[in-house]
């Protein structure tokens, strides 16, 4: 049989090549499908990525991979329809190898994860969608992939969010609106010396830039910007089920958001190359499937694997991460000769090795603590409300802080409640 | 900068288009469905209210899913456009 693979890899995103390229290194017989033109073609996220894995991966990964800027600056912005109050964090070993962060694009950066994967010996198929899973009794035994019957020892399911596979394989039910936000984002181009100059950079340097407030409309989410070499990626991410029950179109408050006046100068000039969109699963632990069955393993965003804190959505280190996890136990089920859930269950593990699993337990509450709606529109008034009686000079005699304070909190939030609200918070975050 | 519409943004995305369509509405089932979340949520204005019926046209479809998952009366048959064709994310 010479289309048998030991492991057939559906999607060639970052969990899918992390776990092709551990296992062809391995020696293993590897093919990865992956439905776009190219890796990277139907793929989308924010566009940052911090973390070890990739490093881990790949040692000194920037010096070959197509990165768009270091982001070595932080900033976080809360916005009331005309105000903005924001907070900028810098320091210097962030800008040092293995540096913090990077800017990436995916269509450029997964087909250099791809092309990492192929050089270690795997196949990477293009143009080739899993159309449905291979059974052999209640074991997954390959797949069916433009009308060809594809078998393996085991296939791994990293095919997205969306993850029909995952799906067809019993291993989880249909997802709820309300455990998703939509992503919507444009890339902007511009001149590089333009976002140098207008985001006080020079040409590795790179912001990234978040946003929370009123631009929501009250509604669970936020909002991003990310500086590449010559272009923006700047995005807004609702929760799905809030857009529904309050009938907002995500596009609109992503409208609202670029015109607002803390933002709308930077982007003056430039010219959108892109408009694209993605769920995101953003509901921790508690939207997990089932990670395995016999002859099948699920991985990435497929397996919700998503990190929520409150300051960070991190999803990529872990599909990365999660992608050897389950390469390691393949090669562990191979040299026991055995792809049964028993064997398989050692996935767990691995995970945990990796802290997958103790983040997403640290943080479990956060998800529930960020649907709290005051956070999207008293938070943010009051806070920018503050901020302008505590700087305004109106020719009237000037109050103490707390006073004003006082003041901001009328008619918006009582005390008590925003200390119920900070204990919550001590808890989840 | 100018602000566009949903359609304009859609144009200058590449797409290599299936002749097949890869989602289809089962229409007797969205008759019954009030609120049709499908037209609030979807991100590339798939899906429009004509006299009070819905009309959807795939070709400029994210593939992101929003559609299927938002259903009330699973009146969405989802699937992905053949390998291959669909969106082509030049950025992502």
């Amino acid at each position: 049989m010479t289309n048998h693979f030991e492991a057939i890899i559906v999607g060639a995103g970052p969990a899918g090549c992390s776990c092709g390229y551990t296992l062809a290194k391995a020696g293993l017989k590897t093919l990865i499908v992956e439905r776009g033109k190219f890796p990277g073609a139907k793929n989308m996220w924010g566009g940052a990525y911090y973390g070890p894995s990739l490093n881990q991966l790949f040692p000194r990964f920037w010096e070959e991979a197509p990165v768009e800027r270091q982001l070595h600056r932080h900033k976080f912005s809360v916005l009331t329809a005309d105000s903005s109050l924001s907070t900028e964090f810098e320091t210097k070993t962030f800008g040092e190898p293995p540096y913090h962060g990077f800017s990436l694009l995916r269509s450029k950066f997964d087909r250099w994860l791809a092309s990492k994967a192929e050089e270690a010996g795997a196949i990477v198929a293009s143009e080739l969608q899993a159309d449905d899973l291979l059974w052999d009794r209640n074991r997954v035994s390959g797949i069916r992939a433009g009308g060809d019957e594809l078998p393996a020892d085991i296939v791994v399911a990293c095919d997205g969010v969306n993850s029909l596979l995952a799906e067809k394989a019993g291993l989880r039910k249909k997802l709820s609106p309300r455990d998703l936000k939509l992503g919507v984002k444009e890339v902007i181009q511009f001149p590089h010396e333009t976002i140098e100059q207008r985001f006080g950079l020079t040409e590795e340097l790179g912001l990234a830039w978040e946003f929370i407030g009123t631009f929501t409309r009250g509604l669970p989410g936020g909002a991003f910007l990310y500086t590449n070499k010559d272009s923006l990626s700047l995005g807004v991410v609702v929760q799905l089920s809030a857009l529904a029950e309050n009938r907002v179109k995500a596009d609109d408050l992503f409208e609202e958001f670029k015109h607002h006046p803390a933002l709308e100068r930077y982007l003056d000039g430039g010219q959108l190359v892109e408009y694209s969109s993605h769920l995101i699963p953003t509901a921790g632990r508690t939207m997990m499937p089932r990670l395995y069955s016999d002859g099948l393993l699920v991985a990435g965003d497929a397996a919700a694997f998503c990190l929520v804190t409150g300051l960070i959505l991190d999803g990529a280190n872990l599909a990365l991460a999660s992608g050897v996890a389950a390469a390691e136990t393949i090669i562990q089920a191979k040299n026991k000769g055995d792809f049964s859930q028993k064997t398989l269950s050692v996935y767990e593990e691995n995970l945990k090795k990796k802290a997958i699993m103790e983040d997403l337990n640290t943080f479990k509450s956060a998800p529930h603590f960020l649907e709290n709606l005051r956070l999207y529109r008293q938070y943010p008034e009051l806070v920018c409300d503050l901020a302008k009686n505590v700087l305004a000079g109106g020719g009237q005699p000037r109050k103490k802080t707390w006073t004003l304070f006082r003041q901001s909190m009328k008619g918006k939030i009582s005390l008590g409640q925003i200390i119920r609200d900070l204990i919550q918070m001590k808890r989840s975050l | 900068m100018k602000q566009k519409n949903i359609e304009e943004k859609l144009a200058v995305n590449k797409y290599d288009l299936d002749e097949e369509v890869h989602i289809r509405i089962k229409e007797e089932t969205c008759q019954g469905c009030d609120p049709k979340p499908c037209v609030v949520v979807c991100p590339a204005d798939c899906f429009k209210l004509k006299d009070d019926r819905l009309t959807f046209a795939y070709e400029g479809c994210l593939e992101c899913g929003s559609c299927r998952i938002i259903c009330p009366e699973e009146a969405v048959d989802w699937a992905l456009p053949r390998g291959g064709f669909g969106i082509c994310y030049q950025y992502g």
